[in-house]
Formats: C-alpha cells, sequence, structure tokens
C-alpha cells in the first residue's frame, strides 16, 4: 500500500523539500515561475543539479541580493540571479533547442490541471477576456525528459485540479510524470496514476477527492519506494 | 555594409510606416531603450513588433504601444503585472496579437536567419496555438508546423562591437540578439563599446559582423 507519510497535509516548503530530494544528483533541471522556483532552496551541494533558465543560462544561483543585483543577469521570471561557477550563456534558439532537443531531465511546472493521461494545463484558464500569455510554458512540458507538477490538489472550491480530462486549455498532450501536491504525490505511467505517498490522508480518503482511479503503491512490484 | 553612426536618431532613419520590426531583449535585460527611445520619436507607425513581451512599465516598447505606433505583436508573453499599456490597448481592440510559445518564436526567428522554409516541433501540439496548422507523426511524436517570422529591421543591445560589426553580449542580455540579427534585411545594434578590429578574440565573438548594418554608440 501507499505510505502515509504525514498527519498533516504538506506545506509550500515542505513540498518544495520533498521534490528537491527526488531529483537524481548530477541532473539538467528547469524550475518553473512560481512554486517550482521554492525547490532550489533545498538543492544540496552534494546533489550537484545544474539549473537551466530559458533566457539563456545554465548553472544560475540564487536570487541576486543587494550589491549582486546585475540588469543583464535575471531568471524568467525577470528576477536578478546570480551566475554560479561553471555558468554558461547561450541565445534563445540554443536555449530551447536545449529543452526541445530532450537535454533536459527535469523540468518543474505549476498546474491549474493535470489529466489522468499526464495532459497539462497551466498557462491559460480560457476566460474570453483574459489576455493569452504563454511563455516557455509549452516548450518545457514537451521538452524535458520528465515534467513534474507541483500543485495543491484541490482548488479553493475543493474540486481536484487531477481530473480525467482537461477542461482548461491544454499546455501539452501526455507530458506530466509526476504530479506533487500537498495530499499524495502521484505517478502517471501507462498503467494509469498511482499514488507513491500521502500527506494527511488514508488512499481511500485521497480517492474520494480524485475523479480519478487511483491505484496504490506496490513497493514489492517496484522493488523500491522511489525516492522515500 | 557596415557603419557606424553618431546618434541613435539617425541610426533609426531609415524605418518606415508598416514595417516588422524585431526588437531584442527579454524584459528589460538586452532591450535597446534609446533605439526604441528613437524610434518613437521619428514617429514611424503601423509597426508590427516582434520581441518576448509586449513592454513593462512606462519606458521602451510599452510607450511604442501607448503611442499607438504598434499594429501588431508577434510575443509569447505580453500579460504581465506592469503591461498595462498593452493591456489597455488588447482590451480596447487597438492591437493585434499573435501568440507564439517562446521556443518556437526563437526557433521561427532563427529559422528566418537560417534560410529555412519552415520546420515541424512538437511544441504546442494539441493546444490551441497549434489549431490550423499542418501536423505530422515524425520520429513517434506528432509535430506541428511553423514558418519563418521575417523582419525588415532588428534593434537590438549588445555589450561590444569591433571594426568588422562583430559583437559580445553580456550575460542574459544576450537572448533574442543573435538570431533577431541574423534573421532581418536591416541590423540596427546598440553598444556600450566599440574596441578596434582585432581586439575580439575570434573564438569569443557570437554575432559575426556579417548581420550588422549599423552599429551606434550608446553611453
Amino acid at each position: 500500500m501507499s505510505i502515509q507519510n504525514s498527519t498533516t497535509p504538506l506545506g509550500r516548503d515542505d513540498l518544495a523539500r520533498l521534490v528537491a530530494r527526488d531529483i537524481v544528483p548530477g541532473s539538467f533541471v528547469n524550475l518553473g515561475i512560481g512554486q517550482p522556483t521554492l525547490v532550489s532552496n533545498y538543492l544540496s551541494e552534494e546533489q550537484n543539479i545544474t539549473l537551466h533558465t530559458e533566457n539563456g543560462m545554465l548553472g544560475m544561483g540564487p536570487e541576486a541580493k543587494d550589491e549582486e543585483i546585475d540588469g543583464d543577469l535575471i531568471n524568467a521570471g525577470k528576477i536578478p540571479v546570480t551566475e554560479l561557477p561553471g555558468a554558461s550563456y547561450f541565445h534563445h534558439a540554443d536555449s530551447f533547442a536545449i529543452m526541445r532537443g530532450g537535454h533536459l531531465d527535469i523540468c518543474v511546472l505549476g498546474a491549474f490541471q493535470v489529466s489522468a493521461t499526464g495532459d497539462l494545463a497551466n498557462w491559460h484558464t480560457g476566460a474570453p477576456d483574459a489576455i493569452p500569455a504563454v511563455g516557455g510554458a509549452m516548450d518545457l512540458a514537451t521538452g524535458a525528459k520528465d515534467v513534474f507538477v507541483m500543485m495543491t490538489l484541490l482548488t479553493r472550491e475543493g474540486v481536484s485540479k487531477l481530473v480525467g480530462t482537461c477542461s482548461y486549455p491544454l499546455t501539452g498532450v501526455g507530458c506530466v510524470t509526476r504530479v506533487y501536491t500537498d495530499k499524495a504525490v502521484f505517478l502517471i505511467g501507462p498503467d494509469g496514476v498511482t499514488v507513491r505517498e500521502t500527506f494527511g490522508c488514508t488512499f481511500e480518503e485521497l480517492q474520494a477527492l480524485v475523479p480519478v482511479r487511483l491505484v496504490p503503491f506496490d513497493e514489492k512490484a517496484a522493488g523500491a519506494v522511489v525516492g522515500v | 555594409m557596415l557603419t557606424f553612426i553618431d546618434t541613435v536618431g539617425e541610426a533609426i532613419a531609415g524605418i518606415k510606416d508598416g514595417s516588422t520590426v524585431m526588437i531584442g531583449g527579454f524584459g528589460n535585460a538586452g532591450q535597446p531603450f534609446e533605439l526604441i527611445d528613437a524610434l518613437l520619436e521619428s514617429g514611424a507607425t503601423d509597426l508590427t513588433v516582434v520581441n518576448n513581451n509586449a513592454g513593462q512599465a512606462d519606458q521602451g516598447l510599452a510607450l511604442l504601444i501607448k503611442e499607438g505606433r504598434v499594429r501588431k505583436m508577434i510575443c509569447s508573453f505580453p500579460r504581465q503585472s506592469d503591461s498595462w499599456h498593452f493591456d489597455a490597448k488588447y482590451k480596447a481592440g487597438e492591437i493585434e496579437l499573435e501568440l507564439v510559445p517562446q521556443g518556437n518564436l526563437a526557433e521561427r526567428i532563427r529559422a528566418a536567419g537560417a534560410g529555412i522554409g519552415g520546420f515541424f516541433t512538437p511544441t504546442g501540439y494539441g493546444t490551441m496555438l497549434a489549431e490550423g496548422k499542418e501536423t505530422r507523426l515524425l520520429d513517434g511524436k506528432w509535430q506541428v508546423f511553423e514558418t519563418p517570422i521575417h523582419a525588415d529591421v532588428a534593434l537590438i543591445k549588445a555589450l561590444k562591437a569591433d571594426g568588422k560589426g562583430n559583437l559580445v553580449y553580456r550575460k542574459t542580455a544576450r537572448n533574442f540578439g543573435p538570431i533577431m540579427a541574423a534573421a532581418a534585411k536591416q541590423t540596427i545594434v546598440q553598444v556600450s563599446e566599440i574596441v578596434p578590429t582585432g581586439a575580439l578574440d575570434p573564438e569569443n565573438v557570437v554575432t559575426p559582423g556579417i548581420y550588422v548594418n549599423s552599429i551606434v554608440k550608446v553611453a
């Protein structure tokens, strides 16, 4: 059975810590704007992770403070950042070739909805008066070897964001491989949606919240509990 | 032919109404503010502008939009907390928007400079931004046909130029500069410094001077 790892749902920072811990050492990673950016706070030096930012840099360091701030050195969220030893700069077409060409190991994105088959909706609510803005979301969703989503499981109205079919406009088709939420970690694969672990609820309680058939994680079949 | 020009006003003087203008920069990094200000002052209008964004706050591209000089924006991310001039024009129906995923935007610009007539890419497949476009199953992935974006003029910002027009940039201000320089019929560059020919290490030149038409030094 899936492991209940916590008696309470995870907060944003706990979730970021969990994602950081699951990133394989030596990986090249892109962290999306917003909640995914928190993951960088919990990456250890020993993990030797290289961060990519789509505006043309590998080896991005932490957010710049005070005298470090340099208008020519920003991340995709246009926040001033720093460079680490071994950093490199490249133009936009190269930066997206890195993504589209399958060279990035993981990208971590936020989402409005994720479907049971890994479709992602995270760029547009579809509201008629909304000004659409996509940025690099579709390229990230399509390009990285693994796409992790970080989100709360439920909307403010209590509706599951893990859905059978996305009702919001899609960002990518069948691209999400893992979903980290405050209530559970879901693995999305050819066999459906597997619950790796739950936080503050049992598998049965989780299933009652989600309109998708969930499969409990079988530790023996999997050989080891991934990342736990 | 490469020319070195004294003022930004002279540098942009040839830009005609109705031109397609690529403007380098990602947010404010690499945005050629002085050239944009000169373009605004020149009165050129009915422009199609290619940039990642649609202007921020009350400067640069945002002012071109505010003054009604931009007929159409081709960009990936128009909506920002401080994109109020674009937002107002868009909601009033006074500006056209072609929204392009950022990597497709970059590759379409690159393709124009490289003489590519179009390409298939998996980005955007199955989304509303691919509606009406040709698709093919290639290498086991559904891909969407995208066409190049050409321009009459590119306005870009680099750190240094030498006497041959070779350019180097600074950090993430490089962004769209090199591909826009190649994609436009005429490339106008503002730099912080002009160094003698031979002073740039040829191994470190990012944009070869063949793509550059005009250089103006900006203090």
